[in-house]
């Protein structure tokens, strides 16, 4: 069966990131933040000076990680490198669209609504089997 | 893929059959069963797909809330309070416990939030929730913290609801691949086996049915040809026996008038 061995039970995963920077600072403020020895940090402040290319980096980072069972992302930094998270697939780090400041919650992007969508159509798993 | 309707390539005999239904027998109790399952994986999946949607409502509530929060944070204790938490991010103090839940078969992933006290509380290097805002606004912030924290709880919920959804999604799809599987290609290709080793069979007898009767016919012809024989013998041994008590030879009779005429010099007919 699918995910057989691969959740592993993990007693103290963190909680990464990615988003402007009001909303990393209030997460910052009640405890999500984690820097260890090698300064390596579970979130990724984003601005209108870092790059796509940066972005893909950090989340292709903290998804690799076996420390980190949940990546927050805005939903419209998740717009931007879309293809990545629509194509990931693991159940492990749990990818989690969250609305900022200025981009309030569009459920028509969210990757895992829009499976739900397609689900209601005629042609899926949940409406009709056969 | 229906029409290939093959059968399995096996020797017609009689054991072969009685392993053909009983492997029939395993596949249609196999397929009732994962019907079963994907139904019971299909409500979860629904009643999980509910609780999404209504997270991802009080979701953007609590976010709302929190970014509120921090607004009258900043205003309060001023701009500079993103820099001194920034500064002073230790060890994470919220953290995640990620542990299975078996639903209907199937090894669920559930996350489940607390605070690790080690950090939070702890020593020098985590200074961060007693120094911030410390000039001015403390309670703001501390009010910040507690709606951020809040934030997180129902976030880690989404989460959790989630990565079930998504591993319920591949399950059912499994599940379904092998009852289409099950009731399109496997029962059908049994079955064909089953009539094709029973046609087999039942020529096999037929066969055997001919053959017996073509030797009990071969038998008999025998022994009338015998019995004709035998009475065709008896008859021209009672033919000769009253001809030599007559006197004559019926036999040599024959024989002079038909073949013997040729080759004796004495007879000029």
């Amino acid at each position: 069966m699918a995910g057989r061995a691969n959740i592993p039970t993990n007693n103290s995963a963190l909680i990464a990131v990615i988003a402007d920077e009001d909303t990393v600072t209030g997460f910052l403020m009640a405890g999500v933040g984690n820097v260890d020895l090698r300064k390596k940090t579970n979130y990724l402040l984003v601005d209108n000076k870092t790059t796509v290319k940066q972005i893909e980096d950090a989340f292709k980072e903290f998804t690799a990680r076996e420390d980190i069972a949940i990546v927050l992302i805005s939903q419209y930094i998740a717009n931007m490198i879309r293809f990545l998270v629509d194509s990931y697939n693991k159940p492990v780090p749990a990818i989690l669209e969250i609305p900022s400041k200025d981009h309030p919650y569009d459920p028509a992007h969210d990757s895992v609504l829009s499976r739900v969508k397609y689900l209601f159509s005629s042609e899926s798993v949940a409406s009709e089997r056969r | 893929m229906a029409g290939q309707n093959q059968r399995l390539n096996v020797v017609p005999t009689v054991t072969m059959l009685g392993v053909m239904k009983a492997r029939l027998v395993g596949a249609t109790r196999g397929h009732a069963l994962l019907k079963k399952k994907s139904d019971a994986l299909t409500v979860q999946f629904r009643a999980i797909l509910k609780k999404i949607v209504a997270a991802k409502e009080s979701m953007g509530d609590t976010m709302r809330a929190s970014s509120f929060s921090l607004a009258e944070a900043k205003y309060v204790a001023g701009d500079g309070v993103r820099h001194v938490v920034l500064q002073s991010v230790r060890a994470a103090s919220v953290r995640v416990r990620s542990h299975q839940e078996n639903v209907a078969g199937v090894k669920l992933p559930k996350f489940t939030h607390f605070v690790d006290p080690a950090a939070a509380s702890g020593g020098p290097s985590n200074a961060s929730p007693s120094l911030t805002g410390l000039a001015r606004g403390g309670q703001q912030v501390a009010a910040c913290r507690a709606a951020h924290v809040k934030a997180i709880e129902v976030l880690v919920e989404l989460a959790s609801l989630q990565t079930s959804f998504l591993t319920l999604d591949e399950a059912i799809k499994t599940t379904n691949r092998r009852v289409n599987a099950l009731e399109n290609v496997v029962k059908p290709r049994i079955e064909n086996t089953i009539s094709y080793i029973k046609a087999e069979l039942d020529e096999l007898e037929r066969e055997d049915f001919f053959r017996l009767k073509k030797i009990q016919g071969y038998k008999k012809r025998e022994i009338e040809r015998q019995m004709a024989n035998a009475k065709l013998f008896a008859e021209e041994q009672l033919a000769e026996e009253l001809a030599l008590k007559r006197g004559i030879s019926v036999g040599a009779a024959a024989n002079l008038l038909v073949a013997g005429g040729e080759k004796d010099d004495d007879i000029i007919f």
